[in-house]
C-alpha cells in the first residue's frame, strides 16, 4: 500500500493485467499459490510449523513455559502472538522494534485465535494467581512475498495442532515441577484467515509483495470449520462497499476450508 | 438460545437493541489545535486535536506526491480500571493504524505533498467502542480544522450478546458479548472505511450486524452534521453585511 512514484507505474501494469483477467505471475484473480506446511519440525520448540506460500516463507514457533497469569484472569493460562520481520526477509526491512505492519500481523493472527476461543484457557492455569502456562507463538518471517496473514494464520494452527507441551505436577506448597511427560493442546476450533486484496475495483486472493505494494487495501476474514466468521480486519486507506464485503466473505468461506486441510495435514 | 430469546430481551442499560448511547459532540475544545472535537458516546470521553496540513517531521516520513495522515490513538492511564501504563500498547498502535485508514479515504491528501495532517486522539475515559467514538470525533475535528473532506466518516459498532444482535456496545456488552463489529462509513459515498470483528458469528449474522451498524452510522452522521452546521452557521446579524465584506476582501 505504498504510493511511491515507481509503484504507480507498476500499479498501472498490474491493473492492465487484472482487466485482462490475469496477474503478473499468470495466476487468475482468485487463484492461490501452492501452500505447503511442515509441522513439528523443530526439537526445542514445543510446537512449530514451516509455511511456504509461493516465495513467502514463514516459520512459526510455539514455546510453552510457566509464568505468572494476568491479574484479571488469575486462573487462566496466557497466549501471546508476536511477529518478527527479520531484516533478511525483504530488502527494505531493517532491524529494530516491530513496525506497524508487524504489530498488525501479530494482532490479527492473535485475535483470530482468541476470538475463536481456540483453547480453554482455564485448563492452562496451574496455581490461581501465581502460576499458569504461558504460550508464546512467534511468527518468524524469513522471506516476504505477500499474504503474510494467511501464511501465519495457517502456520499458527499447524503449530498449535502439533504442539506437545510439558506436563506439570503441583506440590502441596504450590510448587510446580515437570513430570517429564508431555501433552497435546485441545483445540476447540481451527480458525483460518483468508485475505482478499483490493486493487482498483478488483478483488484478488493471495497477493504477492509486488501486488501488495500497489494495492489500495485488503480485507481479512477468519472462518472456523463450522462456517462461523471469527475475525474481520479491513486494512488500507480505502473504502469497501457492502457488496464487496459480502463478496469477500463468500470467497474466504470457500478458501478457508481448503487451507484448513493443509494446516491440519489432511 | 431459543429459550432465552422467548423471554423479553433487555440490555443492561435498558436500551433497545438498535438504540445508540447518548451522544454529544463539541468542537473547538483545544484552542492551540487547528481543529478539535470532544465526544461523549455513552461514558466514553474522548478529545481529538488536529494539526496541519503542516511540514512533516521527521522529513523522511514525508511523501513527494501526497500528504500523510498520521493518527495517534492513546489511552490515558486513568481511562480504564486498573490503571494502564501510559506507554502505547500494541492495541493502541493497531487502532492508530485503522483510525488512519478509516479517515484517509475522506481526505484529499494529494493536495498536500510533503506535508502531514496529525490527528491526536486521547481517551480520557473508556466505555467500549472507543475506536468508533474516536473516528466520529476525529472527522468532526478535521472539518473543524477547515480541511476539505469528501464526506464525513461516521462510526459505530454492532455486536451480539446472549444471541441478540445489538447496536453500539457498551463496555460490559463488549466484554461479555459473543461478537463486536466496529464499522466506519462514509454515508454519502456509501463506502465502508473501517470494519473489524472479534467473536463468533455466522456469515448471515455478520451481514446483519454490518447493516445494523451502518444504520447507526447514519444517525451519528446527522449529529456530526448538526454540530458543524451550528458552529459554522452564519449569525443572522452578518447576513446584511455579507456583500460589503466580500468587496473589502477583494
Amino acid at each position: 500500500m505504498s504510493s511511491g512514484i515507481v509503484s504507480r507505474l507498476k500499479r498501472k501494469k498490474v491493473l492492465e493485467l487484472l482487466e485482462a483477467g490475469t496477474r503478473m505471475d499468470g495466476r487468475g484473480l482468485l487463484e492461490y499459490r501452492e501452500m505447503t506446511i511442515r509441522s513439528s519440525f523443530l526439537e526445542k520448540a514445543e510446537g512449530s510449523a514451516e509455511v511456504r506460500l509461493g516465495k513467502t516463507h514463514v516459520i512459526v514457533g510455539l514455546k510453552a513455559g510457566v509464568g505468572t497469569p494476568f491479574e484479571d484472569t488469575p486462573d487462566e493460562g496466557v497466549l501471546m502472538v508476536n511477529a518478527e520481520f527479520t531484516p533478511m526477509a525483504n530488502p527494505t526491512w531493517e532491524p529494530g522494534p516491530p513496525s506497524e505492519a508487524a504489530i498488525e500481523l501479530a494482532r490479527v493472527v492473535d485475535r483470530g485465535l482468541r476470538s475463536a476461543e481456540i483453547l480453554n484457557m482455564e485448563s492452562l492455569g496451574l496455581v490461581s494467581g501465581e502460576k499458569a502456562y504461558i504460550l508464546f507463538i512467534d511468527l518468524y518471517i524469513l522471506n516476504y512475498d505477500g499474504n503474510l496473514i494467511d501464511a501465519c494464520g495457517a502456520g499458527a494452527i499447524a503449530a498449535l495442532k502439533g504442539a506437545r507441551i510439558p506436563s506439570y505436577k503441583i506440590s502441596e506448597d504450590n510448587e510446580v515441577s515437570k513430570t517429564g511427560k508431555t501433552k497435546k493442546l485441545k483445540l476447540r476450533r481451527h480458525p483460518i484467515p483468508v485475505t482478499i486484496t483490493k486493487i482498483g475495483d478488483y478483488l484478488i486472493l493471495d497477493a504477492t509483495a509486488e501486488e501488495e505494494e500497489v494495492a489500495d487495501g485488503r480485507f481479512t476474514v477468519t472462518f472456523d470449520e463450522k462456517g462461523n466468521v471469527t475475525t474481520l480486519q479491513k486494512s488500507g486507506a480505502v473504502g469497501f462497499t457492502l457488496d464487496e464485503i459480502k463478496k469477500c466473505i463468500n470467497i474466504a468461506s470457500e478458501k478457508a476450508a481448503e487451507i484448513r486441510k493443509i494446516a491440519l495435514g489432511k | 438460545m431459543s429459550k432465552k430469546s422467548k423471554k423479553k430481551f433487555k440490555r443492561i442499560d435498558g436500551r433497545a437493541a438498535d438504540e445508540l448511547r447518548p451522544l454529544k459532540i463539541e468542537t473547538g475544545v483545544v484552542p492551540n489545535a487547528a481543529g478539535s472535537a470532544y465526544i461523549e458516546m455513552g461514558r466514553n470521553k474522548i478529545i481529538v486535536g488536529v494539526y496541519g496540513p503542516r511540514e512533516m517531521h521527521p522529513k523522511r516520513l514525508s511523501m513527494p506526491n501526497k500528504g500523510v495522515l498520521r493518527a495517534r490513538y492513546h489511552m490515558s492511564p486513568f481511562s480504564v480500571d486498573p490503571r494502564r501504563s501510559p506507554a502505547p500498547s500494541r492495541r493502541d498502535q493497531e487502532i492508530s493504524m485503522v483510525l488512519g485508514y478509516a479517515l484517509e479515504p475522506a481526505l484529499f491528501l494529494e493536495r498536500y505533498p510533503r506535508s502531514v495532517i496529525d490527528v491526536y486522539v486521547e481517551i480520557i475515559q473508556a466505555d467500549g467502542g472507543t475506536r468508533c467514538a474516536s473516528v466520529n470525533a476525529a472527522s468532526v475535528a478535521l472539518a473543524d480544522a477547515g480541511i476539505p473532506l469528501k464526506d464525513m466518516v461516521s462510526s459505530c459498532a454492532a455486536g451480539k450478546i446472549d444471541g441478540h444482535l445489538i447496536l453500539d456496545l457498551g463496555d460490559y456488552e463488549d466484554k461479555k458479548g459473543e461478537a463486536d463489529v466496529p464499522v466506519a462509513y462514509m454515508p454519502n459515498l456509501d463506502q465502508i472505511t473501517l470494519l473489524q470483528m472479534d467473536g463468533i458469528l455466522t456469515p448471515e449474522e455478520t451481514e446483519e450486524a454490518i447493516l445494523m451498524a451502518l444504520e447507526g452510522c447514519k444517525k451519528i452522521y446527522q449529529v456530526q452534521k448538526e454540530v458543524l452546521s451550528k458552529k459554522y452557521a452564519r449569525p443572522p446579524e452578518l447576513e446584511s453585511t455579507e456583500e460589503k465584506t466580500e468587496e473589502e476582501g477583494e
